[in-house]
Formats: C-alpha cells, sequence, structure tokens
C-alpha cells in the first residue's frame, strides 16, 4: 500500500500536503482500497469553512457513502472539481489528481496531532 | 454461517459480508467490473445460501398449486417456473422457483432468509402423501451468467446449453441445471451436492467464468426490475402491487392468499404500486429507504436504488401511489437533505436486445 513520506495522516484516512499556508487534502490509498469503486463524489464549496474532524466532502461507493474529514481547521480555498466529473479518479490517483480540496489553514497547530507516514503504516498494518 | 465455498471466496480475493445470517462475498475485484463481466462475457456467483427444498408424490403438483401463486400443473416435466408464497392478506412471504423434476417431483429453489418461515409453512399445511423435505444444508449452487455461459457450460458439460429459458436438467445424478437466472443475460443454475462445491466452483472458472459477488448480484438485477424479497417484496405488499402478477393464476380455484388477491384484484384501484425510477438529475447513488417526494409533499420511500453501472444514471424502486404511477410522473428522490428529479420510466431499465 502506497504512503508517501511527505504527507501528514488522519486516523480517518485523509492525507494533508501543507505549502505555505494551504493544504491539499484527499484520502490514501488504503482508504480508496476499502471504499472500492467510488462512484460519486462530492468536493466542499469554495469559502466553506471547516474546524479539523468536521465533515468536509462525501463520497460513495457502489455499496456506501463515507464521509470525509478536514484533517485540520480552515476555510476552503479550492475544491477538486474533476472528481465531481470522473470519481474514479480517487481509486486510480488518490495522491494526485484524486485529490479533493485545498484549505487555508487557521491552525496550523493541528498539524502536530496528525501522523507522519511511519505511524500511519503503523495504523492500516502494513 | 458459511457455504461449502468460503476458502474459496477467500483465495479469490472476496470481500466477506453478512447476507442472511450467511458469510457471504459482496466482491471480489470490484462490483463495477464484476457487473460488466457478467452483461458482456460470464460471471460466477456462488448462490449456495439458497434453500433447496423436494417435494414428492402422489398429489404433489395439487398441493403446491394450492399453495403457490404460479400454476405448476401446466408446466411440462424438466421445466423451471417462478411462482410465489403468500400469506392469508397476499403478502409476499417468498419468491422462488419451482423445478418439475417429474410429474409428481418438484424441486424448490428458495431465498436464503426465508428457508425457515417457508419451510414452517409448508409443513403447517402438510398434506398425506406428500413428502417435502428441506435439504438445503446437503445443496450448493452455482449461477453461471452472461453472454459467454453458453460456452462455459459446454466446457462443464460437454453438450450445449438448451438454448430455451427455465429448462431443467438432472445434469448428473443429484445435480440440477436450470436455464434460470437473475441478472436478465442468458445462463444457468447450478444446484450441486454440497461435496462437490468446490471441484464445480473451480471448474467454472476454468471454463472462464469471472468470481462475482452480492454487489454484482444486487446491480444487475435492479437494472431487469426484478425485485429483492425483503426489499421491494414484504408481507405488507400483494404480487398485484408489486407488479409480479401475471405469477399468480387467479383462475386456479384456491391458493393460499387467492381470495385476497381476488379481492385486490377486483377492487380495481391498487393503494400503490412498484415503480421504476430514473433519476433525471445528476445524483449521488440512490439506495433504499430514500424519501420520495411529489410536488415537494413526502409520499413513499425507495425499496431499492443504484447507480446503475450498464446505464451510468441513478435508478430505483419504490412503491407510488396510483395516482404517480403514470410513466413520466415527476418525483424527486431525497439524499441528504437535497432532492434530485427522477421520473417514472417503463421496467425494466436496461432493454435487452
Amino acid at each position: 500500500m502506497n504512503v508517501p513520506e511527505n504527507l501528514r495522516y488522519a486516523t480517518s484516512h485523509e492525507w494533508i500536503l501543507v505549502e505555505g499556508d494551504t493544504g491539499t487534502v484527499g484520502i490514501t490509498d488504503h482508504a480508496q482500497a476499502e471504499l472500492t469503486d467510488i462512484v460519486f463524489a462530492e468536493p466542499p464549496a469554495i469559502g466553506k469553512t471547516v474546524k479539523a474532524g468536521d465533515i468536509a466532502a462525501v463520497v460513495e461507493s457502489v455499496k456506501a457513502a463515507s464521509d470525509i474529514y478536514s484533517p485540520v481547521s480552515g476555510e476552503v480555498v479550492e475544491r477538486n472539481d474533476a472528481i465531481e466529473a470522473d470519481p474514479s479518479l480517487l481509486n486510480t490517483d488518490p495522491f494526485g489528481t484524486g485529490w479533493i480540496f485545498k484549505i487555508r489553514l487557521t491552525n496550523p497547530a493541528d498539524l502536530d496531532s496528525l501522523k507522519d507516514a511511519t505511524a500511519y503504516r503503523a495504523q492500516i498494518g502494513g | 454461517m458459511r457455504t461449502p465455498l468460503h476458502d474459496q471466496h477467500l483465495a479469490a480475493g472476496g470481500r466477506i459480508v453478512e447476507f442472511a445470517g450467511w458469510e457471504m462475498p459482496v466482491q471480489y475485484t470490484g462490483i463495477l467490473q464484476e457487473h460488466k463481466a457478467v452483461r458482456e462475457s460470464c460471471g460466477v456467483f456462488d448462490i449456495s445460501h439458497m434453500g433447496e427444498f423436494f417435494v414428492e408424490g402422489p398429489g404433489a403438483t395439487a398441493w403446491l398449486d394450492s399453495l403457490l401463486t404460479n400454476n405448476l400443473a401446466s408446466v411440462p416435466v424438466g421445466q423451471a417456473q417462478y411462482t410465489l408464497l403468500l400469506n392469508e392478506r397476499a403478502g409476499v412471504i417468498d419468491d422462488l422457483l419451482a423445478y418439475r423434476l417429474a410429474e409428481e417431483k418438484y424441486l424448490l429453489i428458495v431465498n436464503a432468509a426465508k428457508i425457515d418461515e417457508d419451510a414452517a409453512w409448508l409443513r403447517k399445511h402438510a398434506v398425506p402423501g406428500v413428502v417435502f423435505t428441506d435439504r438445503s444444508p446437503e445443496f450448493a449452487a452455482l449461477a453461471i451468467q452472461g453472454p459467454k455461459a453458453a460456452a462455459v457450460f459446454e466446457k462443464l458439460f460437454q453438450k450445449p446449453m438448451p438454448t430455451e429459458r427455465n429448462r431443467v436438467l438432472e445434469i448428473q445424478p443429484g445435480s440440477f441445471i436450470a436455464t434460470t437466472g437473475y441478472t436478465g443475460e442468458s445462463g444457468f443454475e447450478w444446484v450441486i451436492p454440497a461435496t462437490e462445491a468446490v471441484s464445480a466452483w473451480q471448474a467454472a472458472l476454468a471454463a472462464g467464468a469471472t468470481p462475482c459477488g452480492l454487489g454484482a448480484r444486487d446491480t444487475l438485477r435492479l437494472e431487469m426490475c426484478y425485485p429483492l424479497n425483503g426489499s421491494d417484496l414484504s408481507p405488507d405488499r400483494t404480487p398485484l402491487e408489486a407488479g409480479l402478477g401475471f405469477f399468480c393464476d387467479l383462475k386456479k380455484p384456491a391458493f393460499l392468499g387467492r381470495d385476497a388477491l381476488l379481492a385486490q384484484k377486483q377492487h380495481s384501484v391498487l393503494p400503490h404500486k412498484l415503480c421504476a425510477l430514473r433519476v433525471t438529475d445528476k445524483s449521488p447513488p440512490i439506495r433504499s429507504h430514500y424519501r420520495v417526494f411529489v410536488n415537494g409533499e413526502p409520499v413513499t420511500e425507495t425499496t431499492s436504488g443504484a447507480l446503475s453501472p450498464s446505464l451510468g444514471y441513478g435508478i430505483a424502486l419504490a412503491y407510488l401511489p396510483p395516482a404517480y404511477c403514470d410513466l413520466g410522473q415527476e418525483v424527486q428522490i431525497e439524499v441528504r437533505d437535497r432532492r434530485f428529479r427522477a421520473e417514472v420510466v417503463k421496467k425494466p431499465f436496461l432493454k435487452k436486445p
């Protein structure tokens, strides 16, 4: 299972890539494999403010709907329209073109409670 | 409970879920891929959780005709018939297939969740001379479905698959095939002694069938508007309401639920009918128990729903009041506090050439 070293991870299987005061958020390779064929994705609206742990997006597989939580507090500044048009990007490229939203962090200290790749790899047992 | 194929499912990467008390594979490689395999090639499903009842003895036909809605007396030996078991209110207890193996010998294939209830119901109405046995634990079953199922059949049995639907053959002593299915594709169901399940499964895979789970089984059947008992059928809904009147022979002098069914038929207006809904907005996948609105008012909820893998849009079934059952009727289906437009369309969703 792919767990890139340069990302931070939430226990609920989201990743965040932080550049300056902005983070890009998506779901992990492990999460997409567990969810199976993703057929619907709804990224958050630009301007939405969320606290760390709030529901920020929804993805649905053939069998089930899953909430996607924001790993950090902040304001959504970009959403990935491409995954609305082609939700399978979440399966095929979860760390790349399958990103979900970008968020301007209001509390960078949130990052301290996220896992690094090693800790997340241990969580998913691999 | 586990079927004799449990280890085979794990070996094939099956993701196991609980279904009607059974540990069953919901998928192996992916529901969309398995769905496509059945529509375009051939898939094999483990349906060993389903029940196998034998009914035999002088008067077996008359007895079953007094319990089941369809007309078995009209079915030739070597044919299967889709039929229903009703309660006195004409509500559906189960939908099943009856294989006529001999003049007075039948094999009934019933839903896994209903084995005990069906058996109790049949025993309650037992008559002298007709022997009823629930032999479910002794049997496994495979459904082999798809345009290439005939080729798989030939490899398995070195003879052509019967072209006619609903044909039944005792293909080997104690093992039966019927050209029936729950997918809308051609193919067959193969009822085998449990001890032979593993070799049959492996032979089906070797003959080119793709392992398919309950997930694809559900999307395939829903595209064809085949009802799922417990979701689209229930003890509170009659076959007329479910659109299954074709399988109820009201000319028979008597069967369980007939009086209630006849009364409903003569009443002319059904309280609600199971309608096919096509979602016309782009929407999340529709699932069961989503609320359905007409002109802003909640009128019912969906009994089944999916994003159709073959058609690419949302599909659902729901019992609607008769005023809203006309083709083209607009409704809205609620998903997480948002409503998406849908319309009543002709069944089935997927039109087969």
